[in-house]
């Protein structure tokens, strides 16, 4: 049975799958229902000062769905937790000391200024929590006033606050990161610059869901009027996962703590963020879709999938994927792949047909002796991949490797050995590089 | 509606076949529509799962070529009016054919959801959801173009008449559709199980599709006794024989005369135009004759009226019958006890009444012919119907004089236009040779026939 423990930058939890910062975590009723449905810790809803502040009325979220209704996307609007300071530092006290082996996280946002940091910072340690994250994330609302995303945006910012707070404090500090940036990676090395235990991302990315074909409109509306919002779940997790692997793999912060947040839905998720780097991942549309129980299925799909791979505990997998992300140039040209369809698995819908006719390469047959048949032409294949994509049949179509003869597209020999672009002919520059990596 | 009340009103005595045999409750659940349709949610979530094929299969199978993966596309984006107009404008009577079609043996089993998960996107349901949605804004499909100035004459109010009627309609000829009964639909209207079509959905439907203009309806004028072929042709600058069939095919027994044995499809006939279906005399115990969807039809329609005991018979095995796996199971499903492999060869009676039938046990013969095996069996029944095929009785188009049409097999002979040995004259439906007894393929005739009559008088 696998060791599902961990210990992310000190702070321990039975088990990697912690409740992002979000309205889940606001109070503690909550905290302690997904306590007790099993979650390995939390990241307290981001307080701030008092006054506490206040959120719109009307709706907070938009979404964007499947036509079954399944949840694609979330996005919100809402801002920092909106009760008063006192009352969630009194409840975060009171939960850690219920339930001393779970994680207990609190995230921060107040005005930029080191005494206002450390005034907060001092009165969080007081609680007995296991941590702080700064929340430089949140791109709607506060960003407005010079904190969250704003800060997030400007890597010096990021390095100051969190100096300051690892001044003011003993506790670890995680540095929530917004993906509203072009290169991630500024950010992740101003925050290990500036002191802190690890980064955790991706925030929300700002958005708006749809627009109101009547109201002409944003949605959600207010009033007839609409704000960007910050989306998550699903459709983000791509982005997320893209992300951590650029903090991954920048020798600048190599080695960084990363905790992975971005549309984590399933164990399988979880393993592919921590298959990247992550020492744990965050998780919010997920619970705010089905409720705090879906962590039995992360908990136990997880543990049969390390099983199943002889991996002990999470460390034994965690950022294997890592070295096998590279920079396209030094991709292997010659890999030739085909596509090849299972006639036994094809149901004949054509769709792989009608996508390669019409947008990739003409190398899918519709008709052959006049009945409905689709193969692939491998003279015209390039192997890109499309036809597998559109297949609404898992495993119907596959790639395979050429790995000997002649690439009857090309006419050339199939050479097993790694040729990238950065020695190829074609390459301008090609005449002064080696074959790297 | 006299002759109706008549049929209604002539319950033989001393027979156990009597009307009224249930609660008004009753009635009224057994009678009402046999698919619940989609909701709109159930309509959206359906549509999703049609793959939107590649030369689709389903629209190959349909007879009326819709497009229907971009009706159900049309569906999924909340544009069920563009759904029912890619719909309506290859299959007008896109609404009944939601309702009648055997889609099981066409667009559905055509479907490529089953080779995965022998489960199709139920698409007659679909097609159902996105024709009410339009009916119930709109009294009627497609524009008329600015008249011609041609007439043409259509013969029979059914499928294929109002199909031909509705299109040439559009292009703006002038349309008058002669029907012999009292009422246009033909056998939507008087032929199929009430409870597929409910609500009136045929006479709706035929308001709806000759809601068009430019088009004449003319009831209670039947070929041959009203009106001629001859004159038409005269009069009019093209004329559409949409007949249909006219009479059902005899037992060939003696007794076929008594009070009890009856011809399914007049009964049928009967029982949707009662204006209440308590009138509606059923014996106790039925039995039905034959082996399609009429036979189906008029056994289902029995037991929901109360009979007791109603058994469909039929000469060969299951697989060979015209009604379908699902109609089968309809059957069934509502308590019609299936004997196959008998074929009649008695019926007994007493005083003029008819009380069983004998059959003979049939088998496939090693020749690979049906034969007899000696062995007899008696069904006692109270009524019997007769649903063993329905014939064309050609006389009003028939004969050794100029206005004749060539016949073959008994049916009217057409080209792939539809067009009859007879210049000016074509002809559709189920009275054309190779017609197939089903409401989808009548409209196609229609439809091309009026095609082709476009093209001859704008010629």
């Amino acid at each position: 049975m696998a060791d599902l423990r961990t210990d992310f930058i000190g702070i321990k939890s039975p088990n990697p799958f912690w409740l992002a910062s979000a309205p889940p975590t606001d109070k503690k009723y909550n905290v302690e229902r997904a306590f007790k449905a099993g979650w390995g810790g939390v990241v307290w809803k981001t307080l701030g000062e008092d006054p506490e502040i206040v959120n719109v009325n009307g709706p907070r979220y938009g979404a964007v769905h499947s036509n079954d209704r399944r949840l694609i996307a979330l996005n919100n609007i809402e801002l920092i937790t909106d009760r008063p300071l006192e009352v969630n530092l009194r409840e975060i006290a009171e939960v850690k000391k219920a339930f001393p082996d779970r994680a207990m996280v609190v995230s921060l946002m107040v005005p930029c200024e080191e005494r206002n940091w450390t005034a907060i910072v001092k009165r969080v340690e007081e609680t007995g929590c296991d941590g702080i994250e700064l929340n430089f994330g949140c791109p709607h609302g506060m960003s407005e006033r010079g904190m969250g995303s704003s800060v997030g945006q400007v890597p010096e910012y990021i390095e100051m606050v969190t100096r300051w707070c690892k001044a003011a404090s003993r506790m670890p500090v995680i540095v929530k990161l917004t993906p509203n940036i072009t290169d991630i990676r500024y950010p992740a090395r101003a925050a290990k610059a500036g002191g802190a235990d690890a980064v955790s991302l991706i925030n929300t990315v700002s958005s708006i869901m749809s627009v109101d074909l009547d109201l002409f409109a944003p949605t959600p509306t207010i009033d007839g009027k609409g704000s960007h919002g910050g989306m998550c779940g699903p459709a983000v997790r791509p982005i997320a996962l893209n992300m951590v692997a650029e903090i991954a793999r920048d020798a600048a912060t190599a080695g960084l703590p990363i905790s992975g947040i971005g549309g984590v839905t399933t164990w399988k998720d979880a393993a592919e963020f921590i298959a990247l780097g992550c020492g744990n991942v965050q998780v919010c549309t997920a619970a705010m879709t089905y409720g705090f129980k879906i962590v039995e299925e992360m908990i136990d799909g997880l543990s049969a999938y390390m099983d199943q791979k002889g991996f002990r505990s999470i460390e034994d997998f965690r950022g294997r994927a890592v070295p096998n992300v590279t920079d396209w140039q030094y991709l292997n040209l010659n890999y030739v792949t085909k596509a090849r369809i299972d006639q036994d698995l094809c149901i004949k819908c054509g769709r792989c047909h009608i996508a390669c006719e019409d947008t990739s390469h003409q190398a899918i047959t519709h008709l052959v002796d006049g009945v409905r048949h689709f193969e692939v032409m491998d003279d015209e294949c390039v192997g890109c991949n499309l036809c597998v994509n559109v297949c609404p049949v898992d495993n119907c179509i596959t790639m395979v490797e050429l790995t000997e003869g002649v690439d009857p597209r090309t006419g050339r020999p199939i050479h097993r050995e790694y040729a990238n672009w950065t020695t190829h002919p074609n390459n301008p520059a090609a005449a002064n590089k080696v074959a790297a990596e | 509606m006299s002759s109706v009340l008549d049929a209604l009103a002539a319950v033989p005595a001393g027979t156990d076949v009597a009307a009224g045999r249930l609660s008004p409750d009753q009635y009224a659940k057994n009678f009402a529509d046999m698919h619940d349709p989609l909701s709109r949610h159930e309509a959206v979530v359906e549509s999703d799962r049609c793959y939107f094929c590649y030369d689709p299969p389903c629209q190959k199978a349909c007879p009326t070529s819709i497009d229907i993966p971009m009706f159900i596309r049309k569906i999924g984006t909340g544009n069920v009016d563009g759904a029912a107009e890619t719909i309506f404008s290859a299959n007008i009577l896109g609404g009944m054919c939601a309702r009648v079609c055997p889609t099981e043996t066409l667009c559905e089993e055509a479907c490529v959801r089953n080779t995965a998960e022998d489960q199709p996107v139920r698409i007659g349901l679909l097609q159902r959801y996105a024709t009410d949605h339009y009916m119930e804004s709109h009294d009627g499909y497609g524009a008329r173009k600015a008249p011609t100035g041609k007439t043409v004459a259509v013969v029979g109010a059914g499928p294929a008449g109002l199909a031909a009627a509705h299109a040439l309609a559009a292009e703006g000829h002038d349309v008058t559709v002669f029907e012999a009964r009292p009422k246009a639909g033909g056998l939507n209207e008087h032929g199929i199980a009430s409870y597929k079509t409910v609500n009136d959905f045929a006479q709706k439907e035929v308001d709806f599709v000759l809601s068009i203009g430019g088009v004449t309806l003319e009831t209670g004028k039947a070929l041959g006794r009203d009106i001629r072929l001859g004159d038409l042709r005269r009069s009019y600058d093209a004329v559409f024989l949409g007949l249909g069939l006219q009479a059902v095919n005899a037992l060939g027994l003696e007794g076929e005369g008594m009070l009890g044995v009856e011809d399914a499809v007049s009964w049928i006939e009967t029982l949707r135009q009662a204006p209440d279906k308590a009138m509606v005399p059923v014996g106790r115990r039925v039995v039905v004759i034959g082996g399609g969807m009429t036979a189906v039809d008029a056994a289902v329609q029995a037991r929901k009226l109360g009979a007791e005991e109603v058994t469909m018979v039929y000469r060969r095995g299951q697989e060979s019958m015209n009604a379908s796996t699902y109609e089968q199971e309809v059957a069934q499903v509502n308590g019609v006890k299936l004997v196959t492999f008998a074929a009649p060869v008695a019926l007994h009676g007493a005083n003029g009444v008819v009380t069983g039938v004998e059959f003979e046990r049939t088998r496939m013969g090693l020749s690979g012919k049906l034969e007899g095996t000696g062995e007899r069996v008696l069904i006692p029944a109270d009524q019997v119907m007769k649903a063993i095929g329905q014939v064309f009785v050609p006389g009003p188009v028939a004969g050794e004089t100029a206005e004749a049409v060539a016949l073959d097999k008994g049916r009217i002979v057409v080209d792939a236009d539809g067009r009859t040995s007879l210049p000016k004259v074509w002809a559709g439906g189920d009275c054309v040779l190779g017609g197939e007894d089903l409401t989808v393929q009548a409209v196609e005739h229609g439809k091309i026939a009026a095609r082709s009559i476009h093209a001859a008088l704008m010629g």
